[in-house]
């Protein structure tokens, strides 16, 4: 089981490789690609940042947890950071079990819980020019609800 | 007063112009301490937007600031 970052473009065959078990009957994989448009605005580019030790510490979690609710063999995270452009790879993630039912739900939960919790952070640029930090609005279209400042 | 060490990613390192500085600071809490910055630096997110991590790991903005903790101020994450 493991979980990194990386500087460098994501390698999804090798990565498969990396899983290959024979007591597998499945293997489910994700792949997070750099889309052209987030909420109605056309991307040009994106970047993503880390806390790289509190990071690797929470994804490392996040993977134990589901190797625990999901009865895996093994799950592999690995995470982009730098610039990024369109159609490239942001994240990359893949499990191994007896059973594809555990293998299925293990993957949208490592996805889930990655995005949910872990100290990674996205600025999309536009072809406007304009950037934004995702999620970090305060107020306008897309703010946290409830938020009134 | 306690002197801590601050570490600042995404949005918060942009609004405060750098990454990590030292701060000495009367704050007992990470709540009062961060309050203390964004009123000096005009954050723009309320605390409850944010998560704490002191010596590398999440912690409560209750958490005692003791001399010489290290703090990173973690915006809302965006990873995936």
């Amino acid at each position: 089981m493991s979980f990194r970052l990386s500087s460098d473009a994501l390698d999804p065959i090798a990565l498969k490789a990396s899983l290959a078990n024979l007591k597998a009957g499945a293997c489910v994989t994700f792949e997070g690609w750099v889309r052209n448009r987030n909420e109605g605005q056309a991307v040009s580019s994106l970047e993503y940042e880390a806390y790289p030790e509190l990071a690797e510490k929470e994804a490392s979690r996040i993977l134990g947890e589901a190797r625990v609710k999901f009865d895996l063999l093994d799950a592999v995270a690995v995470h982009r950071v730098g610039q990024l452009q369109l159609g490239e790879m942001a994240v990359w993630v893949g499990v191994t079990a007896e059973h594809r039912d555990a293998a299925f739900a293990a993957c949208r939960y490592i996805i889930d819980e990655t995005k949910a919790r872990v100290p990674i952070w996205k600025k999309e640029h536009y072809i406007t020019g304009q950037s934004q930090w995702i999620n970090c609005a305060t107020r306008g279209d897309f703010a946290a609800e409830g938020r009134n400042n | 007063m306690p002197k801590l060490q601050i570490t600042y990613y995404a949005v918060l390192r942009e609004q405060r112009g750098l990454s990590s500085e030292e701060v000495t600071t009367a704050a007992r809490t990470g709540r009062e301490l961060y309050a203390e910055l964004a009123a000096r630096h005009q954050f723009s997110l309320p605390v409850d937007r944010l998560r704490l991590a002191i010596g590398g790991e999440f912690a409560s903005w209750e958490t005692p600031l003791a001399d010489g903790a290290k703090l990173v101020l973690i915006p809302p994450v965006a990873g995936g």
